[in-house]
């Protein structure tokens, strides 16, 4: 547990020295949805039927984009190697670091969401789902990402193959989070749909870790 | 130090053992058919061109690298435990100081002792709290060398631990090495350097891996 909190310190601390990782998502994020009104309508009827599809595949791209270079730096200055030949186990370092990846880069979408939300005319009733899909979803694609930014690290320019690799496995996550918020645009029930996304994320987080670490290993070459 | 008739069996027990090692890369062949029994309190070096395959060989040493034919056997199933193995690039984030590098590096090889102090004993005094990308390459080079001045591991694998340090640091880390064998650890390294008294050497060389110096070919 020392160990988990001794690299959790230490992913935080390197993340916030090089803060371009944590805005550039953000920034990303909050840019692609305020273009939406301009370049369709400002008609609220019009955007709000837009708005959770909009603001899911925005999240989703933010998310992505942060994670091509989750690995590359560690990479390069041999942190990698060290963390796979040490005695603890790769998962509990590299928990550590989705945790405080997703901490700093997906948690911020979360909280900035209302206001975007608000910005593409969602009524003030769904704000809360929005929310609380984003919280359940960008941890799951923080995870998900994280195991092909594994296979691709050793590649010079993987983003794109990043891209190809994990997009499929995103449309999941992306359904049920796009298709909570509509749910609840439409006055409808939203608690399975919520469900359904916890027990993504709770796959993910179970299992998501060992396999970052299994990818890891693979891309070291074994 | 301890006297030869004092040795225990521990102390002279076969840590390492290869046989009819064999690695090919890109279509060629860096060594093949290396078998040699590496024991505890012994140093090893290896030698060879660039491109020998030296670095590669360390990679199967420590597991990093799967693809060979032959046997690579350590002493112990958790030998990991025991490992302390310092690769070709030193391991070291810019974004943090040698401290904070350190203790990251002594928490994932579940190292003891001062951090402190180690980094006092490679010459990092005063530059504790300077971001390590303000620090030149020898500096950073003993960021990771100060790991071995902390709790000792019972095998150690260095790649090329003395590419840009100084003549002083090469003297220290010459004396660190020489103690830490006669502790009784197995110290595994590349170099070019000189060889040392008492130091095996295995010379990688067009396909072929050679043993000289006291070990047993």
């Amino acid at each position: 547990m020392s160990v988990f909190r001794a690299a959790l310190v230490r992913e935080l601390l390197v993340l916030w020295r090089s803060p371009a990782e944590i805005i550039n998502p953000l920034f990303f994020f909050v840019m692609v949805i305020s273009l939406f009104p301009l370049a369709i309508s400002p008609k609220p009827e019009l955007l709000a039927l837009v708005a959770p599809g909009v603001l899911w595949v925005a999240a989703l791209l933010a998310v992505m984009l942060s994670l091509d270079g989750l690995f590359r730096r560690d990479q390069e200055s041999g942190v990698l190697e060290l963390l796979l030949t040490a005695p603890v186990m790769a998962v509990v370092p590299v928990s550590a670091k989705l945790l405080a990846h997703w901490l700093l880069t997906g948690l911020p979408l979360v909280l900035i969401s209302p206001v975007l939300a608000h910005m593409l005319q969602l009524p003030d009733g769904v704000l809360g789902t929005v929310m609380l899909s984003l919280l359940l979803g960008t941890p799951a694609l923080t995870i998900i990402g994280a195991i092909g930014a594994a296979l691709t690290v050793g590649l010079n320019r993987g983003g794109i193959l990043l891209a190809v690799l994990v997009l499929p496995l995103y449309i999941p996550v992306l359904i049920f989070g796009a298709g909570a918020v509509s749910a609840a645009v439409d006055g409808g029930a939203v608690n399975g749909i919520l469900a359904i996304l916890g027990a993504l994320l709770a796959l993910t987080v179970s299992l998501g870790p060992l396999a970052v670490a299994a990818g890891l290993k693979i891309s070291s070459g074994n | 130090m301890s006297q030869p008739s004092t040795h225990s069996d521990a102390e002279t027990a076969p840590r390492l053992v290869l046989e009819q090692l064999s690695c090919e890369r890109d279509d060629r062949l860096l060594f093949s058919g290396l078998s040699l029994t590496a024991s505890a309190g012994e140093i090893w070096q290896i030698t060879g061109a660039n491109g020998a395959g030296k670095t590669t060989l360390l990679r199967i040493l420590v597991g990093l690298h799967g693809f060979y034919q032959g046997v690579c056997q350590w002493w112990q199933p958790q030998w990991q435990q025991e490992l302390l193995y310092l690769g070709h690039q030193p391991g070291v984030r810019e974004e943090l100081n040698p401290l904070e590098n350190l203790r990251y590096a002594c928490a994932l090889s579940e190292q003891g002792g001062d951090p402190m102090a180690a980094l006092a004993a490679v010459g990092l005094q005063g530059f504790e709290d300077v971001p390590a990308a303000h620090l030149s390459a020898g500096q950073k080079r003993r960021i990771a060398l100060a790991r071995l001045w902390l709790e000792h591991k019972a095998v150690w694998v260095l790649d090329e631990p003395y590419t840009a340090i100084d003549q002083d640091g090469v003297a220290a880390l010459d004396q660190q090495i020489q103690q830490a064998a006669q502790a009784g650890a197995l110290v595994i390294y590349t170099s070019h350097h000189q060889v040392g008294d008492g130091v095996r050497q295995l010379h990688l060389a067009h396909g072929q891996a050679e043993v000289t110096e006291g070990g047993q070919p």
